[in-house]
């Protein structure tokens, strides 16, 4: 650490002259910062002007990530609350024996409904919105490296999510528990449309979800501020990266999951009905595959919150940094491989049990050492006595707690006894308010002077902490006893003369405490943010915080751009606040008079390019409304007006990304001190290269899905395994496909050594097109004269559903080909290199290798027919 | 034989959470859960309450005691070391326990459970996995002896679980697990679905009832005979009319169509087998003792007792039709 250098330039020198340059950068340029005499008069100004957020109903167009960020945080809050209040009435009901409060079918609906809503409309939009709003600012950036498509994701989510959750109020929600296994979810013991709202909800945050994992996760590589190496970079924004990567790898387990069990519904393709080769574990093991990650989805980036919150109340750097950070990295690698702890009653072998089992226990330790990495941090300093401190404090005991019972329920043969019981309930309640729920409410009093000035109150602070925590305790404490005497979860009522009357009446009182704390809460945070409108935030330092998100901020983020070599460079550096905020470092003013940021290297941190960044729109808003007209309209089976919707939202989003690649008139501009940098970049370089290669490995990861689908049925009911395997589509199809690729492939270098390459490389993308189209139907064809049908037996259910997410793409390649043609056509696709169609090509190439893949694997195995 | 007589008592026995039955074991398999229970609540507490006191000495130790905890190396030994070593143990005596107590030798006692929407249908099986003789909702077992019972589904997913005599198993459709069940003392055991298996799965209850082996054994054998009823044997034992008449209407109102009674002409198989209806400890799946009043009760509108069960509610009958019904049931030992 370079404690006492004075300022950041330095350091970062020093730190760069340690080890090569990553870009080439010269990493003595920094030392022209921050520079000398004062700024342009009217720079300020116009910098403001160019970011400045629509005002009355235009500020729905609006796209800054303070806005949607804040936006998105009030709405996940508010999920909270609305899938609180279904707890309370589900905590009435069990306040007494036999009590007819609400009836059973509505109850199960509210027991899905607030597990649902809490794990897919609360929890993970929650942390996913605090990034939003808090990454960009932590890390120096201007903005997000995509707006519009964190509007895009933020406004599907509102929609979806609102009439998600009024099919409650229709008894249309669903009431399959918030995991839905089929059969019980299944067209059978599930009629009607409210499984299909369920699906239709998650299919919202799905989408949302990965929307911001690929924009975080480019935010964290490619936006951070100069000098900012991995190594400077905060805990927080470790933590966001390795919450979009999880979120890479574990939600297209769940899109595939959600895709089969719909397709299972709408087209009774048997993937889960074991009377016809489907496998009700299937459902499990992609559930799980999912679901157990999607915890540390939420923990990850909520720990890193507590991270950054318990260095400033002790105002002392985190002690074990390091090891911080790795524990962070060790939890999402280990969170992939303990997915079958949930099913350890499902008879599993004793071998599977016993790895299951141990990968649970072995994810408790990198926990530990952040515990104690945190106690010890709090142990260093003199901590603040204050409302987040003790939300902080109280988090980390309450998960603990939960960690604990974690650990016992990790053991095979404890988890026989308390699987699926009340203690069940308790442990991970523990577990998720101690390190989710907690820690959001020490952010939302510790980083509310960062939104907008001004700070919640104190005084009503502490009686929200006291209410919460001590409603925990007497909410969940007596349920661990609960479970232990034979309560099991998701039961509607109980008996009478069982003994459970004391301590469900116990929990129903907790719950209502804990209720009153939260809404004391909401009436102090009305109070605050309702007397004064504004979210562009000052950023107040009332807590004397040393990351970057304290510095001064308005719409567009910082002042200026800095240098930064430390990691709480606010503390490091006395007058680095006085200087960002007179416009002594990077991007000053707007140099093209656009909305810009800067572009850095992903290791060290090295300028690369200016980014021109898109303003208001209208097309995210309109796009998610069509989207979810679709998916709604959908669900209803109102199929003609759905697909009006589908083709609206497609122009929509066409609409908006079309002007995201815009070759502006300076090839280079001044970055600040003189430093040139180029506004245009692609390939590796681009940051929508990055964008398009995370998106293609999403999509691959959600086809490897499908792909396992098949080896697991083909594994467990070879009997189905009927048709034999046609050869005659083979050869052709790979051709098309090898085709398609090469096609795709050459593009680029055609139309960078070629006279007429524009051209060129638009006519060789529409042929890469069209052999793709063609090669899938060669393949669906020859299966389909072989005698295959979807409805008949799992072999044909998953070869359908293999058909149909690849038919997804394949549609997707088809809209994208003629978004090409049009560009070219308007003379948007110039040559040497353009980025749509860098971005484009990533995802023919891919398409032609999945259509590969799903062409050879059911040919392939089972091998020499049947 | 053993069975106890006033079932209502017993019931509410059986079913009773005090003392929690996971802490209070009855047979072999749930005693060792029970000893490692105890162990794994010992061990979390005693960690539990280390890290609140190192909490409260960063918070409020002297300066002395918080320099020592304000380091690295606490991470390191705290955080890392000794969980890594506490863990390994609890792994390696956890992983010895479960090999116990799943493994099967093939000597034991054979059954077959699977579930049905909110009740459990129970087959008893001879050594080859055949079926001897049928029963719903309720398991006999003899003491001291194993138990193998394989589960089964016949629609969604369910779980068996008996808390006092072991862990629980889930019942797949398409998939055959196994349990091993002992029981250490004659008495009867409540147990319950435990997935969530839809509607009414809050009232999906069923007991065990174990007998001393000598009692077991003539209690199965009685099982075995073949059964006399009344259609077989019109010149036998004096008959109530009241419980003739119960069994006119149990065919005229249409119970066959989903009832077996052995020895009758009733072979529905979608509801519980009623052949022993009469001798069992409760009604509606464990939920209800087995008298004559909730007998009436559960024909006469069981959907009001347990919504959404399959069966539907005969409100048409009068109560005299229903205490005949009863008096049938009843008389099904």
């Amino acid at each position: 650490m370079t404690r006492g250098v004075p300022s950041g330039v330095a350091g970062a020198v020093a730190d760069a002259a340690t080890a090569p340059s990553e870009t080439g950068f010269d990493a003595q340029l920094y030392e022209r910062f921050p520079t000398k005499g004062r700024r342009p008069r009217g720079e300020l100004e116009a910098l403001k002007k160019v970011w400045e957020t629509p005002t009355g109903w235009r500020a729905l167009s609006a796209v800054n990530n303070n806005f949607i960020g804040f936006l998105f945080i009030v709405t996940a809050f508010g999920f909270f609350v609305a899938a609180g209040i279904l707890s309370l009435v589900m905590r009435v009901q069990l306040a007494a024996p036999l009590a007819g409060i609400v009836p059973q079918e509505t109850y199960n609906q509210l027991f899905t409904m607030h597990g649902s809503v809490m794990m897919f409309l609360f929890a993970v939009p929650a942390v996913e919105a605090i990034a939003v709003l808090l990454l960009p600012q932590m890390i120096g950036a201007r903005d997000l490296p995509f707006p519009r498509l964190s509007a895009y994701s933020y406004w599907a989510y509102l929609i979806g999510g609102v009439v998600f959750f009024c099919s409650i109020f229709f008894s249309l929600a669903p009431s399959g528990g918030w995991f839905m296994y089929p059969p019980l979810s299944s067209g059978v013991y599930a009629k009607g449309i409210n499984a299909d709202f369920w699906l239709l909800g998650i299919g919202f945050i799905e989408i949302s979800a990965i929307a911001g994992a690929i924009e975080l996760i480019v935010g964290v590589l490619r936006t951070r501020a100069p000098g900012m190496t991995l190594a400077k970079m905060p805990v927080y924004a470790w933590a966001v990266l390795i919450f979009g990567v999880m979120i890479i790898l574990a939600f297209p387990a769940m899109i595939m999951v959600t895709f089969l069990l719909e397709l299972e519904r709408a087209f009774n393709w048997p993937l889960f009905d074991a009377t016809r080769g489907g496998d009700p574990l299937l459902y499990q093991h992609l559930f799980w595959f999912f679901g157990h990650p999607d915890v540390y989805i939420i923990f990850i980036p909520a720990s890193a919150m507590v991270s950054a919150m318990i260095v400033t109340v002790a105002q002392k750097p985190l002690v074990g940094h390091e090891i911080v950070v790795l524990a962070l990295i060790a939890t999402g690698f280990i969170s992939f491989g303990v997915w079958a702890h949930h099913m350890f009653t499902v008879g599993l072998p004793g071998l599977s049990a016993g790895y299951f089992s141990a990968a649970s226990m072995a994810v408790a330790i990198p926990a530990g050492a952040q515990v104690f990495a945190w106690i010890a941090t709090l142990a260093s300093g003199k901590v603040q006595r204050n409302v987040p401190s003790l939300f902080l404090v109280g988090g980390i005991l309450i998960f603990v707690m939960g960690g604990l019972t974690g650990v016992m329920v990790g053991m095979v043969a404890f988890d026989g006894q308390a699987h699926d019981t009340y203690f069940v309930v308790a442990h991970f309640h523990y577990v998720l308010i101690g390190s989710m729920v907690f820690p959001l409410f020490a952010g939302f009093y510790y980083w509310t002077p960062m939104i907008n000035g001004q700070q919640l109150s104190e005084r009503i602070g502490r009686w929200v902490f006291w209410l919460n925590f001590v409603g925990v305790h007497v909410c969940f404490l007596p349920m661990h006893l609960s479970g232990l005497m034979g309560m099991p979860r998701r039961v509607d009522t109980y008996l009478p003369g069982r003994a459970m009357e004391v301590p469900n009446l116990i929990s129903t009182v907790g719950a209502f405490i804990m209720a009153a704390g939260v809404l004391l809460f909401l009436i102090d945070a009305i109070r605050c943010y309702g007397r004064q409108g504004n979210v562009g935030g000052n950023a107040r330092n009332a807590y004397k915080g040393g990351t970057l998100e304290w510095l001064a901020t308005g719409n567009y983020g910082v002042r200026s751009i800095p240098v930064v070599n430390d990691l709480e460079p606010l503390w490091a550096d006395a007058r680095l606040r006085q200087d960002v905020e007179a416009g002594r470092y990077f991007l000053p003013g707007s140099t093209t008079g656009a909305r810009e940021t800067l572009i850095t290297s992903s290791s060290r941190a090295e300028p690369q390019y200016v980014q021109i960044m898109p303003g208001p729109s209208w097309w995210p808003l309109l796009a998610a409304l069509f989207t979810a007209g679709f998916f709604l309209l959908l669900t209803v089976k109102a199929l003609v007006l759905s697909g009006i919707c589908g083709v609206l939202t497609v122009i929509c989003v066409m609409r908006w990304v079309w002007s995201n690649d815009r070759h502006i008139p300076q090839k280079q501009v001044d970055a600040g001190a003189g430093i040139l940098l180029p506004t245009y970049v692609t390939g590796p370089q681009s940051h929508g290269w990055w964008a398009a290669v995370l998106l293609v490995i999403v999509l691959g990861m959600i086809f490897l899905m499908a792909l396992f689908s098949y080896l697991y049925l083909f594994g467990a009911h070879p009997d189905w395994w009927r048709v034999a395997a046609p050869r005659g589509a083979l050869v052709p199809g790979l051709l098309l496909l090898g085709a398609s690729a090469g096609l795709a492939c050459a593009a680029r270098p055609l139309m960078a050594l070629l006279k007429r390459g524009s051209g060129l490389s638009a006519g060789s993308m529409t042929l890469s097109m069209v052999c793709l189209v063609a090669a899938l139907a060669v393949d669906v064809l020859d299966w389909w004269n072989a005698g295959l049908r979807g409805d008949a037996s799992g072999q044909g259910a998953t070869i359908f559903a293999m058909w149909a997410w690849h038919g997804t793409i394949v549609v997707a390649v088809v809209l994208s080909a003629f978004y090409y043609l049009a560009r070219w056509m308007r003379g948007l696709a110039p040559a040497p290199a353009n980025k749509t169609l860098e971005a484009l090509r990533i995802l023919f190439i891919y398409a032609a290798m999945e259509g590969a893949a799903g062409l050879l694997l059911p040919r392939v195995l089972p091998w020499g027919g049947l | 034989m053993s069975q106890p007589t006033s079932s209502h008592s017993s019931l509410t026995e059986a079913f009773s959470g005090w003392p929690p039955p996971v802490l209070d074991p009855h047979g072999p398999f749930s005693n060792t859960v029970t000893s490692l229970a105890w162990v794994l609540i010992a061990l979390v507490t005693l960690i539990f309450v280390l890290v609140c006191a190192a909490m409260w000495v960063a918070l409020y130790g002297s300066d002395g005691l918080r320099a020592k905890l304000g380091g690295v190396g606490v991470v390191k030994w705290f955080g890392l070391i000794v969980p890594a070593g506490v863990l390994f143990l609890l792994l390696a005596w956890g992983t010895t326990l479960v090999a116990g107590m799943t493994t099967i030798k093939g000597d034991e006692l054979r059954m077959r459970v699977s579930g049905n929407i909110y009740w459990w249908r129970v087959s008893y099986l001879d050594a080859a996995g055949n079926e001897t003789h049928a029963d719903a909702n309720e398991l006999h077992i003899p003491v001291g002896r194993p138990v193998v019972v394989d589960m089964v589904s016949e629609d969604v997913i369910h779980s068996f679980w008996v808390p006092k005599l072991g862990g629980k198993m889930d019942m797949i459709p398409g998939r055959t697990n196994r349990l091993k069940l002992q029981a250490d003392k004659a008495g009867v055991y409540g147990g319950q679905c435990a997935e969530f298996c839809g509607g009414a799965h809050s009232l999906m209850g069923f007991v065990v009832v174990a007998h001393e082996p000598a009692d077991w054994q003539r209690w199965h054998d009685a099982r075995l005979a073949p059964p006399q009823r009344l259609q077989a044997a019109p010149a036998g034992a004096p008959v109530s009319d009241e419980v003739l008449r119960g069994s006119q209407l149990f065919r005229e109102v249409g119970c066959a169509a989903c009832h077996r009674v052995a020895g009758t002409s009733a072979q529905g198989l979608s509801g519980p087998d009623l052949t022993h209806v009469g001798s069992r400890q409760s009604l509606g799946a464990g939920i209800l003792p087995n008298t004559r009043g909730t007998m009436m009760g559960w024909i006469g509108d069981s959907q009001s007792i347990k919504p959404n069960n399959r069966m539907p509610a005969y409100r048409s009958l009068e109560a005299a039709e229903l205490n005949a019904l009863a008096a049938y049931m009843e008389s099904l030992k």
